[in-house]
């Protein structure tokens, strides 16, 4: 390993051991509240009403919905650990220690992208063993569910990343969480088959991203979907190229960095 | 040898217009202790963001110890530590943490990381502080933080951003003796400072900046050898009514205790205090009325903002 790999490895596990640090440090905000909220979903929409609605696609509501609830905790962890760890670190400047050294951009923009992923893959542990306790869950595809489940995060995270170069203060980083993600969420095939809708909002919906790595990750585990997964995972690799690129691009030129 | 710095018409334009650099050259030699000062706005910390690669420069060249900034500045960011005049470490880590990850990022490994991390924070008084996070720390502490921070990778250029601003007196000594000790040991030393004894105490070289241009680049020994005339304050033992009238020498009674005499360098103090004891004038001590260096700096500046319009 040349001198140069080796100090970029050292800094990327620098980087990575700093990230997971951080959101372990603060579980009480991190861990813990996906946890108790997935446990409500589970209880109130899986148990509660989901014993009212009956079967979907062949199983019943709770089976159903619960892939779907994992994968929303995985987008909203992964992006939410970057953006807010990438603007701390320019809000207090200490990503000039970072700057300032020689670790390559794709270090750093892998090192942060890195630390959202591993949040989101710890949440989507939590609330998979807690969903254990509703529900017997069994992986159609883990090819497939650890795919979707990689892609969404990385997606995701550098969605996050992109979010957090371009924020000035703490608002601009709670506006595309709440006004953009969580509607997408909702409206991406969680808790219902597009089938459905109606032909016109069923095709609306194909538009949503979200819903291609819900149904994508829903085929994985049960073994159905509502869309093509061969094109879901073309879109999401697609994606993530696209996205790290303009990351790449944002954080080499020192966008909302550098003067 | 190769020079630890070499600026080449380094010009900066901000977005709205400002130009803040307007190709200025510098050269600093390996193992200088050398000064840059300028008021505020004159463009140090311009110079120094580019140095640190924080700030885009809009045209001229940049070497840190033979590494261009365009063509290698991993290169150059190796060789370069910088302690900026804002605090930038992440509030909620510990001293500790805060070397050891900066150390990482040079891609040192974490055991060495340590044991750096354990002499500089015991050189700067700060190992009993490993363990508290930085906002816990004074602004003395802070900035000592900042110190062992740009050394952990061990530069060969130190560039220090106002590093004593807000400093009490007895700290600000320590550190000045902490920073000649490195420059002792080979460290190349650049300072800006609002403080100039602190550069006439310290550096052999200096430049002044001043408008984003250079005004003055030399030896502190020459810099100081251009002033003719010093200002001396005379401490009295019994009050004057009025100033002794000293042939060759204006004089002037601050209160009546306190006598201010210019002394032209090259009539020496003999023949002062010779008139002063003829006059019955009995002095307790005597000062410099401000710092020489200061005086220099003034005159320069202003020379070059009357030459401006």
């Amino acid at each position: 390993m040349s001198v140069e790999l080796r100090a970029n490895w050292v800094a990327l596990q620098t980087i990575v051991r700093k990230e997971v640090r951080r959101f372990t440090r603060i579980w009480p905000q991190t861990l813990l509240p996906p946890a108790i909220t997935m446990v409500l979903y589970f209880v109130i929409f899986g148990n509660l009403i989901g014993r009212q609605i009956g079967d979907m696609g062949g199983f019943s509501y709770m089976e159903y919905i619960v892939p779907g609830l994992i994968m929303m905790s995985v987008i909203t962890n992964s992006y939410g650990n970057v953006v807010s760890s990438f603007f701390g670190a320019k809000f207090q400047r200490s990503v000039e220690e970072l700057l300032v050294s020689p670790t390559s951009p794709h270090v750093i923009l892998v090192g942060f992208v890195l630390g959202g992923v591993l949040r989101g893959l710890a949440v989507a542990a939590i609330v998979t063993t807690l969903s254990l306790f509703f529900t017997d869950l069994r992986v159609h595809h883990a090819g497939v569910t650890v795919m979707v489940i990689l892609l969404a995060a990385t997606i995701f995270a550098l969605c996050g990343f992109i979010n957090a170069v371009y924020a000035r203060n703490f608002d601009d980083i709670s506006i595309i969480p709440t006004f953009v993600l969580t509607p997408l969420t909702y409206l991406g095939g969680v808790f219902y088959s597009i089938s459905m809708l109606s032909p016109f909002w069923q095709t609306v919906s194909l538009g949503n991203p979200i819903l291609h790595m819900v149904n994508a990750f829903r085929y994985g585990i049960l073994g159905v979907s509502d869309i093509h997964i061969g094109t879901a995972l073309g879109l999401m690799l697609l994606a993530a190229a696209v996205l790290y690129t303009a990351c790449y691009q944002l954080l080499s030129r020192g966008i909302g960095m550098r003067q | 040898m190769t020079p630890a710095l070499t600026i080449r018409q380094l010009t900066k334009t901000y977005g709205n217009g400002f130009q803040a650099l307007k190709g200025i050259d510098l050269d600093v030699a390996e193992g200088d202790f050398f000064a840059l000062l300028g008021p505020n706005g004159a463009g140090k910390s311009t110079t120094i963001g580019i140095l640190s690669t924080l700030v885009n420069k809009t045209g001229g060249r940049v070497e840190v110890f033979g590494h261009d900034l365009d063509r290698d500045p991993s290169g150059l960011k190796r060789c370069l530590g910088v302690v900026p005049q804002e605090f930038n470490f992440n509030q909620f880590e510990k001293a500790f943490d805060i070397l050891v990850a900066q150390a990482g990022y040079y891609g040192i490994p974490a055991r060495i990381a340590g044991e750096r991390a354990e002499h500089y924070l015991t050189e700067l008084g700060l190992w009993d502080k490993r363990d508290v996070p930085s906002r816990m720390l004074s602004g003395g502490m802070k900035r000592r933080l900042m110190i062992a921070r740009a050394l952990i990778h061990q530069p060969r250029l130190l560039i220090l951003d106002e590093p004593t601003a807000g400093v009490d007196i007895e700290l600000r000594r320590s550190m000045w003796t902490f920073l000649t000790e490195l420059n002792r040991q080979g460290i190349t030393i650049i300072l800006t400072t609002h403080y100039l004894e602190e550069a006439e105490q310290l550096c052999r070289n200096i430049g002044i900046i001043d408008h984003g241009r250079i005004v003055e680049n030399t030896s502190m020994r020459e810099l100081l050898m251009k002033l003719h005339v010093e200002t001396f304050l005379f401490d009295l033992r019994s009050p004057l009514a009025a100033a002794p009238t000293l042939t060759g020498y204006p004089a002037q009674l601050v209160d009546p205790l306190t006598l201010e005499v210019q002394v032209e360098k090259s009539q020496g103090l003999n023949e002062l205090f010779a008139q002063l004891a003829a006059q019955g004038v009995e002095v307790l001590s005597l000062r410099n009325k401000t710092n020489r260096l200061e005086e220099l700096f003034v005159s320069l500046v202003e020379k070059n903002l009357a030459g401006g319009q």
